[in-house]
């Protein structure tokens, strides 16, 4: 079956309900894309189908064909990430990925990045080492810098 | 491996319907499914996946004289953002925005939270204070089945082997107000210790609650205890049947469920 990802179209021969997650990881190479939990709680397996965020590891691959998938690395040192670097805003590493995605789908949203706001949409990746504070800020920076 | 058909029309979804497969799970937005095959949960069980998540009839709210109708595909996001649902049943838009989190948000279906029959179902209770009907179709034809006589025990429903929800109708009344509470460990993303429904209109009280059974229930005896200005705190110790378990005790639960019945009583 066909997929697009990061802008390019890749074949994958994969059975049907093979996590999307194992499809990037193993059979793309993409392992930007990490495994947490393996049970949507945790976000560290984010990415956005058709331009909306979902935990792939919950979304057999047959779901995404033909469909445009978006990983890290498919994002190339954006200024939100810029702000992640510069804000201290990743110690381990392991919640950065997927909080970079939903932070960076929070930012095409256009939602004022209120301190509720971000937190809503980074509610479902969690993060162990930071207490969210410098990813907030992170957040808040780049949405800042998006609007000048 | 299991054999998957992605079906790409309700009358595609039918003609497998139709071949009665051995195991048929439906996948819709794959948040309850997926976990249960990741962990390796009941796989064994699992003869034939339909997935649905394509199936253009599924999906879309509208307004039809004075129901509410509501695809079995529309996702959370989708009762979130929807104009029809703020105007008509902003407490369904409400509870959505308290089951999990984007990710889920965009993919759980209001119709997987009622075929996965779960206790917890954040919606459920919304639908049965509403007294909606679900729609169930398949190869022979549809039929109607009230949301109350839908669960018919832990996780069992009324869905027919050759059967999927279709969609889900609201009857809308004038005058009336659906309100809930949800408590959980904390706002965002968790799974409800207990939560309760009201809706409230002229001469009119609907109440139920989710976490309580081994079914989301209607609570009949406490209706009638706050119709006619009784023991609402004794009545619903009558409806519900909590256990203890990871998330709460059964006398938390008891409590909780009573008291913010109350509370929403008052409002």
């Amino acid at each position: 079956m066909k997929l697009l990802v990061n802008g390019e179209e890749r074949n994958v021969d994969a059975p049907p309900l093979r996590r999307l997650l194992d499809v990037l990881r193993e059979d793309l190479g993409l392992t930007g894309v990490k495994e947490g939990c393996g049970e949507g709680e945790c976000g560290a397996c984010s990415v956005l189908i058709d331009g909306e965020l979902v935990n792939s590891c919950l979304v057999a691959v047959c779901q995404a064909e033909g469909s445009q998938v978006l990983t890290v690395e498919g994002l190339n040192l954006t200024p939100l990430q810029r702000a992640f670097l510069d804000h201290g805003a990743a110690q381990c590493g392991i919640c950065t990925p997927g909080m970079v995605m939903a932070a960076h789908r929070f930012l095409l949203s256009g939602a004022p990045a209120t301190d509720e706001n971000v937190r809503e949409a980074i509610a479902g990746n969690l993060c162990r080492c930071t207490g969210y504070a410098k990813i907030v800020e992170a957040i808040q920076s780049a949405a800042a810098g998006a609007q000048r | 491996m299991i054999p998957v058909t992605s079906a790409r029309s309700l009358s595609e979804a039918y003609a497998i319907l139709h071949q009665r497969p051995r195991g048929l799970r439906v996948l819709a937005g794959g948040t309850d499914l997926m976990v249960a095959v990741n962990a390796r949960v009941g796989l064994d069980r699992i003869g034939h996946v339909l997935d649905i998540w394509r199936v253009p009839e599924l999906r879309g709210i509208s307004l039809e004289g004075a129901t509410l109708r509501i695809g079995a595909l529309t996702t959370y996001s989708e009762l979130m953002r929807s104009r029809l649902m703020a105007e008509q049943l902003p407490a369904l838009a409400a509870v959505s925005r308290e089951v999990g989190a984007w990710a889920i948000q965009n993919r759980g279906t209001i119709g997987g939270n009622v075929c996965n029959a779960s206790p917890a179902g954040d919606t459920l209770p919304l639908l049965l204070a509403c007294e909606a009907r679900f729609v169930l179709g398949g190869p022979r034809g549809e039929r109607t089945v009230a949301a109350d006589e839908f669960f018919l025990g832990y996780r069992k429903t009324a869905l027919g082997a050759d059967e999927l929800l279709v969609r889900i109708d609201v009857p809308l009344i004038d005058g009336a107000r659906l309100s809930y509470r949800k408590v959980g460990t904390r706002k965002a993303q968790s799974i409800s210790r207990t939560i309760v429904a009201v809706r409230k209109g002229p001469g009119m009280l609907r109440i139920a609650a989710g976490c309580v059974a081994p079914v989301p229930l209607r609570c009949r005896n406490a209706e009638a205890a706050a119709l006619s200005s009784g023991d609402v705190r004794a009545a619903i110790a009558k409806d519900i049947a909590p256990i203890d378990d990871v998330r709460a005790t059964a006398v938390y639960r008891s409590r909780v469920t009573a008291n913010v019945l109350l509370r929403l009583l008052q409002e």
